[in-house]
C-alpha cells in the first residue's frame, strides 16, 4: 500500500489528475514496461491503474489488445511488490472476459491461493475464478473446497462468493462443495456465515425439502452472524408464503414462530428484518402485528437516519394493506416531514397522504409541494404512487390531484418518473368516470410537448379507445391530428391509428376522419401510409361489423411467432397462401415479476419473451392435419400428469379448436438404459367426445423430450364440453447401453404406464379478454343476438370477497376490466367485471356482484352470443 | 532508475538471470524448478499457465520460469521467450515414444530470433526409471550434434532423487558468468 500512497502525494503536486485525458493506444504502449526486467514496481502500478481507469470509464478494447495487455501483465507475476500483485489480480479480473487464454495464468492463481501470503490468497480466488470455466473447473475444485472451510475468514468469503457467482455457469460442478459451505456455516467470521448460507440456499433453493430443513436447523441453532440470520428470515418468509396459510395456521408455523423470535433479537438490523416481513406476510394475525409496527414506530424516533429511512420506508409500503396500525404512527410520521433527510420526509409524506384523513390531504399536498422540485426522480415517483392510491380512497379530489399531476407532468423529469405519472392518471381514469374528461385534456396537453415517444403512443392509443365516448369526441381531433403533423414516424402511426378508432366508433365524425386519414396517405414513412390506407379502407366501406372486427376489437397475434411463421412462408413455396390462422393468438397476460434470487437484485428490463403456450401453439400447428380443424382457439397451460421424479415423466399441453381438441403429451424418458419406440397416450374419454386420431411419437431415447397427439372431436352439446379423462401410457421398451445408446436387441416388448387423470375445464374453452370500456360494451349488448342469463349463489367455501374474485377467475378463465379483479380492503361489497370468448368465437360479458356477509353472496349476469354457453358459465359456477 | 540499478548491481553483485524451463507435459520441469528453489521434492499437478520463482545458486540470483507442456499450452513459450539468457529443456529419458515431439519442439523453439543468445541446458531427467534411455541416447534422438553456434550441455538427471541436478546448475552458472 506504501507505494501507492506515495503515487497519490506525487499526483496532487503535478497536474491536477494523472488520470484525465488518458489515451487508450498510449497505455496500451505503455504496457511494453511490464516485459523489462528486473520489473519496476512502481511504474506498473501506475500503469496498471490507467488501464483500469480506462475499462472502468467505458473504453473497449478489443480482443487483440486485451490479449497482448493481459500476456504482458503476466510477466508481473515475477515481482514479489504485494501492491503490484494484488493490481495483477484486479487486471486479470477486468481483462478476464475480453482477452482470450486468460487459463495461462491458472497455475499461477492457484499457487497464490493455496499459498502462505494471506494478502494474496482472497484476491486470486476471486481472479481464478473469473478465468476459470467449466472445464477447468474441475482442476481446480480440490483447493476451492479447502478455501470455502479455511480459517482466515477474507479467504473464506471469497471462496463462498466466487462459488455462488460460479454457480450460475457451473451449477453442478458448485453442488458439490455444499459439504465444505454447510462447514463453513459454523465459521465465528459473520460475513462468512452469511455467505455461506447464500451458496448454500443456491445450491438447494429448487429443493423445497431440503431448504425447510436448512431453516428449521438453523433457526434453532441462532445464528451468530446479523447478516445471515436476516438472509434466513427472508428464506422463511419465502418458504412461508408458498404455504398459504390462513391467520391461525401461521402462528403455529414454526418458521413464522422463528421469524417472531426474531424480534427481540439485540441487533437492530434483524429486528427490522422480522418486523418488515411480519408486515409484510398477507395473514398476519393481529396479535403478533402490533409489536411489529411498535418496533417501526419506534425506529422512526431513531437517532440512526438509515433506521429512520428503513422504518418509514416499510410503513409507506404497507400502508394500504394495513392502514390500521400505519396510523397509529402517524404522529411520528407527523415529525418527520420536516427532517433534514429528504427522502425520509418524502416516504413520511406519502405515507401520511396514504392514511390520513381526507381533510389533511390538502394540507399534505402542500407541504410536499414545496420541496418536490428538491427531491430526486426516485422518490418522486413514490410521490405520485402515494397520490394514485389516493385518488382510489378519496374519488372526492380527484380536481386537487389532478391538477397535481399535471403540474409535475409538465416539469422536468424522466421517463420511470412521467411514466408513473401518466400511469396514475390512466388508473384515476378507469375508475372514475368523472374525472375521465380532464384527465384525457391533462394527457392531451402533455403529448404537445412530450420527448418519449412510449409515452406519446400510449397516450395516443388510450385516446383512441376512450375519446370517441366522451362528451364531445371531436376536441380530441385537433390533438391528435397535430402528432401527424410534428412528429416522429412511430408516434404518427400511432396517432393515425387513434384517428381510425374515432372514424370507427363516432358516426358524427367519420366524414372529417376520411379527411384527415386522406392526407395521412401522403406521410413520406411507410408504417404511416400503410396505416392510414388500412384505416381509410374500412371505413369507407360503412360496415359496422367490419369496424368492429378490424378496428375497435382486433385480435392480436404474437408476433414473434407471427415473423416465425412469416419468415417460414417466404423460405417455402409461393403455392399455398399465407394463412394467418396458423398464428396463436397473442395472450393477455399480466407479465408477474417476482424476485428470482432474493440476494441478488435484478431491475433491467427484460425483452418481451414468447410464453410456452405460444411455442407449443406454435409447433402443434405444424403437424399435418391439424390445419383442417380450422385455427387454434387457445392453448392451455402445461399439466402435469406424473410425479416430478419417475421414470417417465409426462405433461399435457391442451389445444383448443372451435370443435376439436388437441392434446399434446411431452414425454420424457429419465431411464439410461432403455429406448421406448411408438410412445402413445390412450385416453378415455366420456362417450360424449369422439377420437378422431392418434399420432404417436416414433422413438424417445434417454433424456429426450418427445411429444404425442391425440385429436378428439367436442360433443355437439356445448354443456358437455368441459368432461375428465382417463390416461394410460403405452409403448415398447427396448433395452440399450446406457453409454452409447446403442440397442442390445431388436426386438422390445411392449409396456405401459398409468397418468393421472386430467380435465378439459371451462376455463380451458375460454379465451382471455379485457375490455377497456366494459360498461359502454355491457350496457349495448342487449340486441337480438344476445342472450342473458342471471342466477345468485351462495359461495360457502370462500370467505372473503378477494378469494371469491380470484376464484371466479380461475374458474371461468375471464379477464377481468378495469382493475375490478382487485378487491380493496375493508369493504363488503364489491363489482367484479370480465369478459372472455368461448371457442366458438362467442363473446363472453360476466357482471358478478359480490356480498360480503356471513359467506360471499354473488350475483352473476352472463351476456353472450349463445344460450348454451351461459348455461355453460353458470353451471361451472355452482 | 538508473542509481536504483546500480543499487542491486552492488548488492547482488549481478542482475538476476532469466531462465526457461521447458519440455513435454509430464517431463518433471515443476519438479525441478522447486528441487532448486527449496530443495525437496513437492507434489505437483500439471502446470495450467506457469510458475515463477527466485532461485538462489552459489552467489547467482535466477528468475526461473517453468512453462507448462500440455499441447494447448506449448503456442504460449513465445510470450515467455524475450530477454532469456538460458533455457534448460527437460526430456523424459524413459518416454521413447514421444522423444520426437520433444526434438520438433526443441527445434522449433530454438529457431526463435529472441532465443538466439540463450545457453542451453538439456536434462535427460527420469534417469531413475527402469528402461530409460541413456545420455547417450537422449543426445541422439534429439540430433542435438545439429546444433550450431550454440552453448549447450547435456546432463542426465532424477529430479525426484536429486541427482545430477548440482552438475547442470555449477555448468550453467560458469557458462553463464563466462559470457559477460
Amino acid at each position: 500500500m506504501g507505494s501507492f500512497r506515495r503515487d497519490k502525494d506525487d499526483d496532487d503536486e503535478g497536474s491536477t489528475s494523472l488520470y484525465q485525458n488518458l489515451e487508450k493506444t498510449s497505455v496500451l504502449q505503455e504496457t511494453r514496461t511490464f516485459n523489462e526486467t528486473p520489473v519496476n514496481a512502481r511504474k506498473c502500478i501506475q500503469i496498471l491503474t490507467k488501464i483500469l481507469y480506462l475499462i472502468n470509464q467505458g473504453e473497449q478494447l478489443v480482443s487483440r489488445e486485451a490479449t497482448e495487455c493481459f500476456f504482458a501483465m503476466t510477466k508481473l507475476f515475477q515481482s514479489k511488490d504485494i501492491v503490484l500483485r494484488r493490481m495483477v489480480y484486479l487486471g486479470i479480473k477486468e481483462l478476464s472476459s475480453i482477452a482470450e487464454d486468460v487459463i495461462i495464468v491458472t497455475s499461477s492463481l492457484t499457487k497464490d491461493m493455496t499459498g502462505k501470503e494471506d494478502l494474496y490468497r482472497a484476491a486470486a480466488i476471486r481472479a481464478l475464478c473469473s478465468i476459470t470455466d467449466n472445464t477447468m473447473l474441475q482442476a481446480v475444485e480440490r483447493y476451492m473446497k479447502q478455501c470455502i472451510v479455511d480459517k482466515n475468514g477474507a479467504v473464506s468469503c471469497a471462496a463462498l462468493v466466487s462459488s455462488y457467482k460460479l454457480a450460475g455457469q457451473a451449477g453442478d460442478v458448485v453442488k458439490r462443495w455444499a459439504n465444505e459451505a454447510q462447514e463453513a456455516l459454523n465459521n465465528d467470521n459473520v460475513m462468512v456465515q452469511y455467505h455461506a448460507l447464500g451458496l448454500l440456499y443456491y445450491i438447494r433453493k429448487n429443493d423445497r425439502l431440503a431448504v425447510s430443513k436448512l431453516v428449521n436447523k438453523l433457526s434453532r441453532n441462532s445464528l451468530k452472524s446479523p447478516y445471515a440470520l436476516c438472509m434466513l428470515i427472508r428464506i422463511s418468509c419465502k418458504l412461508i408464503e408458498e404455504e398459504n396459510l390462513s391467520g391461525e395456521e401461521l402462528s403455529d408455523f414454526p418458521m413464522f414462530q422463528f421469524v417472531e423470535s426474531c424480534l427481540r433479537h439485540k441487533s437492530e438490523m434483524v429486528i427490522y428484518e422480522a418486523a418488515h416481513a411480519i408486515v409484510n406476510f398477507k395473514n398476519t394475525p393481529s396479535r403478533v402485528l402490533s409489536p411489529a409496527f411498535s418496533i417501526l414506530q419506534l425506529f422512526c424516533s431513531s437517532p440512526k437516519a438509515t433506521l429512520r429511512f428503513a422504518a418509514v420506508r416499510t410503513l409507506n409500503k404497507v400502508a394500504m394493506t394495513h392502514p390500521a396500525a400505519v396510523t397509529t404512527c402517524n404522529l411520528d410520521l407527523e415529525g418527520l416531514i420536516t427532517d433534514s433527510n429528504r427522502s425520509v420526509a418524502t416516504l413520511a409524506i406519502t405515507t401520511l397522504l396514504k392514511t390520513g384523513a381526507e381533510s389533511s390531504v390538502e394540507r399534505l399536498m402542500k407541504q410536499i409541494s414545496s420541496f418536490v422540485a428538491e427531491i430526486s426522480d426516485e422518490f418522486k415517483v413514490v410521490v405520485v404512487q402515494a397520490i394514485c392510491s389516493l385518488c382510489t380512497k378519496y374519488p372526492r379530489k380527484h380536481t386537487v390531484l389532478m391538477s397535481f399531476l399535471s403540474g409535475m407532468l409538465r416539469e422536468e423529469g424522466g421517463l420511470e418518473y412521467k411514466t408513473s405519472i401518466v400511469d396514475t392518471i390512466i388508473t384515476i381514469i378507469e375508475e372514475n368516470t368523472e374525472s375521465k374528461e380532464s384527465g384525457l385534456s391533462h394527457l392531451c396537453e402533455f403529448i404537445e410537448d412530450c420527448e418519449h415517444t412510449s409515452l406519446a403512443v400510449r397516450i395516443l392509443h388510450l385516446l383512441g379507445k376512450e375519446g370517441p365516448y366522451s362528451n364531445n369526441p371531436s376536441k380530441y381531433i385537433r390533438f391528435i391530428y397535430n402528432r401527424v403533423i410534428l412528429e416522429n414516424p412511430i408516434v404518427r402511426s400511432a396517432a393515425v391509428s387513434a384517428l381510425g378508432q374515432f372514424g370507427a366508433s363516432c358516426p358524427t365524425l367519420l366524414g372529417n376522419i376520411l379527411v384527415l386519414l386522406n392526407r395521412c396517405q401522403m406521410d413520406p414513412d411507410d408504417e404511416v401510409r400503410d396505416r392510414a390506407t388500412y384505416y381509410l379502407h374500412i371505413l369507407q366501406t360503412n360496415k359496422m361489423e367490419l369496424y368492429k372486427r378490424y378496428i375497435i376489437d382486433r385480435n392480436t397475434s404474437s408476433l414473434i411467432l407471427l415473423e416465425k411463421a412469416l419468415s417460414d412462408y417466404l423460405n417455402g413455396n409461393f403455392n399455398d397462401k399465407f394463412d394467418l390462422a396458423i398464428v396463436p393468438k397473442a395472450a393477455v397476460v399480466k407479465v408477474e415479476t417476482k424476485d428470482e434470487a432474493m440476494i441478488v437484485s435484478n431491475n433491467a428490463v427484460r425483452p418481451t419473451k414468447i410464453t410456452r403456450e405460444e411455442v407449443s401453439a406454435a409447433k402443434v400447428m405444424q403437424i399435418p392435419g391439424i390445419k383442417e380443424l380450422g385455427p387454434l382457439h387457445k392453448t392451455c397451460p402445461t399439466t402435469q400428469l406424473t410425479e416430478s421424479e419417475t421414470e417417465y415423466t409426462v405433461q399435457c399441453v391442451k389445444h383448443i379448436f372451435e370443435s376439436h381438441v388437441v392434446f399434446q403429451f411431452d414425454c420424457l424418458n429419465t431411464l439410461p438404459d432403455v429406448i421406448l419406440e411408438n410412445v402413445r397416450v390412450e385416453i378415455t374419454p366420456p362417450e360424449e367426445f369422439e377420437i378422431k386420431g392418434i399420432i404417436p411419437c416414433q422413438k424417445l431415447p434417454y433424456n429426450e423430450l418427445g411429444s404425442c397427439f391425440v385429436i378428439l372431436k367436442f360433443p355437439e352439446d356445448v354443456l358437455h364440453s368441459a368432461a375428465t379423462f382417463g390416461a394410460t401410457l403405452r409403448f415398447t421398451v427396448i433395452d440399450c447401453d446406457p453409454t452409447t445408446g446403442e440397442p442390445d436387441s431388436d426386438v422390445g416388448y411392449s409396456d405401459e404406464y398409468m397418468l393421472e387423470d386430467f380435465e378439459i375445464s371451462v376455463a380451458d374453452l375460454i379465451l382471455k379478454t379485457k375490455k377497456s370500456n366494459f360498461n359502454a360494451i355491457f350496457d349495448e349488448a342487449n340486441t337480438e343476438e344476445w342472450v342473458e342469463a342471471e342466477d345468485t349463489f351462495a359461495l360457502s367455501t370462500v370467505s372473503t370477497i378477494q378469494e371469491a374474485v380470484n376464484s371466479i377467475l380461475k374458474f371461468l378463465g375471464l379477464g377481468p376490466s378495469q382493475n375490478t379483479e382487485t378487491v380493496a380492503e375493508g369493504t363488503h361489497t364489491h363489482t367484479l367485471l370480465c369478459s372472455g370468448t368461448f371457442k366458438n368465437g362467442a363473446d363472453i360479458l360476466l357482471k358478478a356482484k359480490l356480498a360480503l356477509a356471513d359467506g360471499v353472496t354473488m350475483h352473476l349476469t352472463v351476456k353472450t352470443t349463445e344460450p348454451d354457453v351461459a348455461d355453460l358459465v353458470i353451471s361451472a359456477i355452482g | 532508475m538508473g542509481g536504483l540499478f546500480s543499487y542491486f548491481r552492488g548488492l547482488l553483485g549481478s542482475r538476476e538471470m532469466r531462465i526457461l524451463i521447458l519440455g513435454l507435459d509430464g517431463a518433471g520441469k515443476t519438479t525441478i524448478l522447486y528441487r532448486l528453489q527449496v530443495g525437496e521434492v513437492v507434489t505437483t499437478i500439471p502446470t495450467i499457465g506457469f510458475n515463477v520463482e527466485q532461485v538462489a545458486y552459489k552467489n547467482l540470483k535466477f528468475q526461473v520460469w517453468d512453462l507448462g507442456g500440455q499441447t494447448s499450452i506449448r503456442p504460449y513459450w513465445r510470450c515467455y521467450y524475450s530477454n532469456t539468457d538460458a533455457i534448460i529443456y527437460v526430456v523424459d529419458s524413459a518416454d521413447r515414444d514421444r522423444i520426437g515431439i520433444s526434438k520438433d519442439e526443441l527445434f522449433y523453439m530454438l529457431r526463435e530470433d529472441e532465443l538466439a543468445g540463450a545457453i542451453l541446458v538439456v536434462l535427460a531427467n527420469k534417469q531413475d526409471m527402469e528402461g530409460c534411455m541413456s545420455v547417450a541416447e537422449v543426445h541422439q534422438a534429439l540430433g542435438l550434434e545439429n546444433l550450431k553456434n550454440r552453448t549447450f550441455q547435456i546432463f542426465k538427471t532424477s529430479a525426484t532423487k536429486g541427482e545430477g541436478l548440482d552438475q547442470a546448475m555449477d555448468w550453467l552458472s560458469n557458462a553463464l558468468q563466462a559470457r559477460k
